[in-house]
């Protein structure tokens, strides 16, 4: 396990997603960024460059791992190999945060380099319970889940997300991750309101936000279909829902995600202050106080 | 939400994994009945976004996985390419780091490039230095303590690897090609190459090995002895240069400990 | 051992290469150095792809659409068949011995 000097939980302020080429200019000045989230796949060779950084990193940071292959929703059974590597990778590391998504990624032996959705009905929500439960008990740590993007509906849905969540939370004691851009991508996309989402969200649960740019484009008849890109800025009507998180939940830990057409350090920085600033004058620290 | 979802009135709307993934990565495929717009109607383009996520994504990953390839053809060919491969080896798990490892088996029958019959040996070295590059670390040793063993210790001692090194051997002048594309190098002549990948600090480097060397270097990576190793070498190369191939070696920091036996 | 190479031989070789060679490039200390930067700039193109958990909307999933042929350095490099190491052992055969088992 690392030797680290600082208290290992991710603070109640802003994180970015660590990009290799930042290296340099992240340790020179990293502004208001006070915690890193890594992809945990990328970090599972066996050593080089991108685990020296980590290593280095990890000594000054608190670290959230962000798993993009467990394929918790996945139909068959969680790959037992990756399930060992991430552990290795865990117990190595021994991150501030594990987190994963209420996703699927891999059957039939193919990673499919995507997250993918998946109905919500009482089978899909066994699944998901017993597949968190073996990653919790085999890390030996406490996980959480990410609310997905969506492009489309199942029709044999039964649950709504939120609802869905907050019983794979309570069945599982699995923490929450709420992604803020993934809530406004998939209430834009299948016409809800996101507003009513966050409150019908189980916010008590949450430990992590997520913040990240988007596409639009359009369907066939027209109607605005957005695309979870992590390709530019965080969208107004975005922060104006973080605003409105914030102001029921408080402050949590913020990460922005950028990780296409990724930008200079000095505007993912300068995004990661927005993100700060957005928490400052919390609503809920004041009362606290 | 399930709220704005209209239930389709007859049929069963259960979408397996199975049944996404195939429509998934073949576009000829009917989406899946089940899935959905908002106004409860069949999903027909929203379901090409993951179809889009899932080729372009992956198309891109194998031009960074293989930046000379992508030279070689040019980036708008090679994305073609990759979507066809895809569709036959998606990756097998979740590190995308190693992905493309079908690569050169690919390209030795790939109709649009059979021409070119160099690229899959360039594909060989490509995936060899990215399996440096991921290697686990090590340390090499100061190349002077060769030089303090008596003879018949160094014959017996077995020389330790670096978990980087791998010796690669193209029947096409593989180094020369990358050389040539990544480092402005000469017009690539010659034809087979021996070339030695291995790793100097967090740098992967591939270097040429004169005759005999891919032997000499092979064995040692399997652990035999130093003089095992030579005899090997000199039984196919009478002339093996073990100057040359040492200087390589200690040059690439490939040589991390000497084991002596007693 | 070998006839073809004596041992006296063999430790002056030895001698010859490690003389020859400068100390390693990189201590231990050093190679904090060069966590963020490839030393080797090129090099560090090595490291392959990485994971994603993004979309995108470039609309890129129609396979089998193939119009295009390689254009890239292939066109301005001179290799000829005669290149193919046939050559170099006189056989192909013995060539493919050392062939990787992949």
């Amino acid at each position: 396990m690392l030797d680290i000097a600082h208290d290992n939980k991710l603070p109640n302020g802003a994180g970015v997603g660590y990009k290799s080429q930042h290296f340099n200019a992240l340790l020179d000045d990293p502004g208001t960024v006070c915690w890193l989230e890594i992809h945990a796949e990328n970090y599972m060779g066996d050593g080089g460059r991108p685990l020296a950084q980590l290593r280095h990193l990890a000594e000054r940071f608190p670290i959230s791992a962000h798993g993009v292959g467990l394929s918790i929703g996945g139909e068959t059974r969680l790959d037992p190999e990756h399930l060992a590597r991430l552990k290795t990778l865990i117990d190595w590391l021994n991150p501030a945060m594990f987190s994963e998504h209420l996703a699927w990624s891999t059957h039939d032996g193919a990673f499919l380099n995507d997250l993918l959705p998946l109905p919500y009905t009482s089978d899909t929500l066994t699944r998901i319970t017993t597949h968190i439960n073996e990653v919790q008990d085999h890390l030996g740590r406490k996980m959480l889940l990410e609310n997905p993007s969506s492009y489309l509906a199942f029709a044999e849905s039964t649950w709504s997300e939120p609802d869905f969540l907050r019983e794979v939370a309570r069945r599982t004691g699995c923490g929450l991750l709420l992604d803020v851009n993934n809530v406004f991508v998939s209430a834009t996309n299948l016409e809800f309101d996101p507003r009513a989402y966050i409150d019908a969200y189980p916010l008590d649960l949450v430990e992590e936000f997520h913040l990240a740019g988007h596409d639009e484009d359009a369907d066939e008849l027209g109607r605005k279909l957005l695309i979870d890109s992590h390709g530019k800025p965080v969208d107004e009507p975005v922060w104006a829902l973080f605003d409105h998180i914030i102001a029921r939940a408080g402050a949590r830990p913020a990460l922005v995600e950028w990780d296409n057409d990724v930008p200079e350090w000095d505007v993912l920085e300068a995004e990661a202050a927005r993100a700060t600033r957005h928490m400052k004058p919390a609503p809920a620290a004041v009362v606290s106080a | 939400m399930n709220d704005s979802v209209t239930l389709s009135s007859t049929g069963d709307t259960t979408v397996t994994q199975t049944a996404f993934r195939k429509a998934l990565l073949d576009p000829q495929q009917r989406v899946p009945e089940g899935l959905t717009n908002p106004d409860g109607k069949q999903a027909d383009k929203r379901f090409s976004v993951y179809r889009n996520n899932v080729a372009h994504g992956l198309s891109e990953a194998m031009l960074t996985g293989f930046p000379v390839l992508a030279k070689l053809v040019g980036d708008d060919f090679f994305r073609e390419m990759a979507k066809v491969y895809l569709r036959i080896h998606p990756p097998a798990s979740p590190l995308m780091m190693h992905y493309g490892a079908a690569l050169p088996g690919f390209l030795e029958s790939f109709p649009g490039t059979l021409h070119l019959k160099y690229l899959p040996d360039v594909a060989r070295l490509e995936l060899a230095l990215r399996r440096a590059y991921h290697a686990a670390d090590a340390t090499p040793i100061d190349p002077t303590a060769l030089t303090q063993l008596d003879q018949a210790a160094l014959m017996r001692a077995r020389l330790k690897m670096s978990p980087a090194c791998e010796v690669l051997s193209t029947k096409w002048p593989a180094k020369a090609i990358w050389d040539f594309n990544m480092k402005d190098g000469p017009q690539p002549t010659g034809g087979a190459e021996d070339i030695l990948i291995s790793r100097v600090g967090f740098d992967p480097m591939a270097e040429r090995l004169p005759n005999g060397g891919a032997a000499f270097v092979r064995s040692l990576i399997k652990g035999r002895s130093f003089g095992t190793a030579l005899g090997l070498a000199t039984a196919d190369t009478p002339d093996f240069d073990l100057t040359a191939t040492l200087s390589v070696l200690i040059a690439t920091h490939a040589i991390t400990g000497i084991d002596k036996p007693d | 051992m070998s006839n073809n190479m004596k041992t006296v031989a063999v430790l002056g070789a030895v001698s010859a290469a490690v003389a020859a060679s400068a100390l390693p490039a990189f201590a231990d200390g050093d190679q904090e150095k060069c966590f963020g930067v490839s030393l080797a700039g090129q090099n560090d193109c090595a490291a392959g792809p990485g994971t994603t958990c993004a979309g995108t909307s470039t609309v890129d999933y129609q396979g089998n659409a193939w119009k295009l042929v390689p254009a890239g350095s292939c066109e301005t490099m001179e290799i000829t068949d005669a290149a193919d190491g046939m050559n170099r052992m006189g056989s192909l055969e013995a060539l493919e011995r050392d062939l990787p088992a992949s």
